[in-house]
């Protein structure tokens, strides 16, 4: 029952190597990613309804950054902290994925 | 004389509202490659044995001009047959009747047939084929699901519930499905979600096929909702029949018994095992060694695949067997494949099927992921569901039982009745080569060449734990036995198990983690 070995991928489980195979939902996963403080993110799919900033805008914490309806509701993003806008990925009336990238933020230069 | 017109009258309106939703109808639904509700509840029941119930009920719509329609049985057919001569209650939704939307008579009729089954003690089959609730008929369709799901809760654990989906599902209607024991999909027939394709197109603009989103495919390995797929409606009904076979026709009765038959699987059972620990084969092969006529019928075979869980017979008994499958993912525990075991052991409990742990389980899954994902809460599921069962619950260590694992698949410890183990077992803490890098860290690091010390203390590690007479020395296995013995293992715990009694303290009921 040993003989075809190589179909097999290496799987490891605390150190011990193992021959297996994957499952379709095990290869499909995504690779968690540490959050990056400097990307505005989409945190539910939906609409670009206006945005307030452009790309290399100084702006304070707090301000209004992109406003998008979703769900029947209109959700504004603010600036999470006073620096610049590196980035404006989305123009009004975009549709856009949950957790997509849609302005990009520099901290001030110290 | 006058009694001939009645009947003959009889005969007409029959016939009449037996046509469902007429030619033109159903020749869509032939050319959807899909059979008719009668034909589906033929096929499923013994020959002539269907009963039909309520063929004359007619729906109360009111509203949008709905007066003015005449919809054959509310499109449903509910009635009462037998398989294997034993009765079954069933209902089939008519696709070709207004597509077999679910408005307050239709729904009435389903709750009819189920209390009927709940009364009676006896299996119900509810097939699916509708395009979701009459909108004409407003709340009066919410009420009628929400009769259903409350039946569907009522009768869980109590009578076994099967729902087998031959077409759309969608919306609120997947969840009676979801509450019951079984669900039955078809390749290219079945679609079950909650928000179609068209809405999360227009609301989330993301855009994907009806079968991609909720076909029976995806129901089947991604989602865990489906526990049978099939690529044919024929194929479909042979998997109910043979699925019947195996449980009891509720939850007072214990499964038919059939003549004990040996095991045909060609290969013996030790040469099913790879002599290197670190290598794969199918447990199913396993399964088939020791059961009668190798007949081990799988259920849920392509979602978690990394467990295998199902039904097969031991000297004529129905058996749930549970085994960690070293083909996919070494075997490990992880989110899935917890959730997989622990609702069918709950279903063995429920309805007195003893349950047959094989285990060869390497640990959890590690990651990011899993953790993310809640695995403590889940696997947790597992450890609840073989605690809480009191049917007679039998272990076989094949080969890998380490850490959390080794507790969780049916160990001693959370009341396992025989616990068995193979000379191959290794039953640790943790694996040789984790463990050594811990135990003897000190001793490594400070070696000349710590590589080559490592390799001697992995083996040292080895000799001492990895291996079933650790665990045997303290009575926490019974018995390490030849892998030739398992089978007559098997049929003598089982026979010595039969009047098993175990009292737990009275309560409601308890708080699983789901």
């Amino acid at each position: 029952m040993e003989e075809n070995k190589q179909k097999y991928e290496v799987f490891i489980v605390n150190t011990a190597q193992y021959y297996t195979l994957h499952t379709k939902k095990y290869s499909m996963r995504k690779k968690w990613q540490p959050v990056d403080l400097n990307e505005v993110r989409s945190f539910i799919p939906g609409t670009i309804l206006e945005i307030y900033v452009k790309a290399g805008q100084d702006v304070a914490a707090g301000e209004k950054l992109i406003k998008y309806e979703a769900m029947k509701m209109e959700t504004i993003l603010e600036m999470p902290f006073t620096g610049k806008v590196k980035e404006v990925n989305v123009e009004v009336g975009d549709k856009v994925r949950k957790d997509q990238a849609l302005i990009l933020l520099e901290e001030p230069a110290e | 004389m006058s009694l001939k017109r009645n009947i003959l009258d009889l005969r007409r309106r029959k016939k009449e509202a037996q046509q469902g939703g007429g030619e033109a109808a159903i020749g869509k639904q032939v050319a959807m490659g899909k059979k008719t509700a009668r034909e589906r509840i033929r096929a499923i029941l013994d020959e002539n044995s269907f009963h039909e119930y309520d063929l004359f009920v007619e729906h109360t719509g009111k509203d949008f001009d709905m007066e003015k329609k005449v919809l054959h049985g509310d499109g449903v057919i509910i009635g009462t047959g037998t398989m294997y001569s034993q009765p079954v209650c069933i209902y089939a939704q008519d696709f070709t009747v207004a597509g077999g939307s679910l408005g307050l008579m239709h729904a009435r009729k389903i709750t009819k047939i189920m209390d009927h089954a709940l009364k009676m003690r006896v299996p119900i089959i509810g097939i699916n084929d509708s395009g979701g609730a009459r909108i004409q008929e407003g709340v009066n369709s919410l009420a009628g699901y929400g009769e259903i799901f409350y039946r569907n809760t009522e009768a869980s654990g109590v009578i076994p519930q099967l729902s087998v989906i031959l077409g759309p599902c969608a919306g609120g209607a997947v969840y009676s499905p979801a509450l019951t024991d079984f669900v039955f999909v078809v390749e290219n027939i079945s679609k079950m979600f909650i928000t179609g394709p068209g809405v999360i197109k227009t609301v989330l603009g993301e855009e994907i096929s009806m079968e991609e989103l909720g076909g029976a495919l995806v129901h089947s390995e991604i989602t865990g909702n489906a526990h049978f797929y099939a690529l044919s409606e024929d194929e479909c009904f042979e998997q109910i029949k043979k699925l019947i076979s195996f449980i009891p026709w509720n939850n007072t009765q214990k499964a038919l018994r059939f003549p004990t038959q040996a095991p045909t699987f060609p290969v013996s059972i030790e040469d099913i095992v790879p002599s290197d620990p670190h290598y794969p084969y199918d447990i199913r092969d396993i399964i088939k060694a020791i059961s009668d006529s190798s007949d081990f019928f799988e259920i849920m075979e392509l979602f978690a695949r990394n467990i295998v869980i199902g039904f097969g017979r031991i000297a004529g008994n129905t058996v749930g067997f549970v085994a960690n499958q070293p083909m996919f993912l070494a075997g490990v525990l992880d989110c899935d494949s917890s959730d997989k075991a622990a609702r069918f052991i709950r279903y063995c409990d429920a309805f007195n099927i003893p349950i047959v742990t094989l285990e060869d389980m390497p640990g959890y899954l590690p990651g990011v992921d899993q953790e993310h994902a809640g695995v403590i809460r889940h696997g947790a599921k597992l450890l609840y569901a073989y605690s809480e069962a009191t049917v007679p619950k039998v272990t076989v260590i094949i080969r890998k039982a380490y850490g959390g694992g080794y507790i969780a698949m049916n160990s001693r410890h959370l009341g396992a009745d025989f616990v068995y183990a193979w000379p191959t077992a290794e039953i640790a803490v943790m694996g040789p080569e984790g463990a050594a890098n811990i135990v003897f860290r000190k001793e490594i690091d400070e070696a000349e060449n710590p590589a080559e010390m490592r390799k001697q203390k992995i083996q040292e590690y080895k000799d001492k734990f990895a291996n079933p007479f650790v665990a045997a020395s303290k009575g926490y296995i019974d018995e390490v036995i030849e892998p030739l013995e398992t089978r007559a293992r098997l049929i003598h715990s089982l026979e010595i198990s039969e009047n098993k009694v175990d009292k737990r303290p009275a309560k409601k009921h308890g708080i699983p983690p789901f």
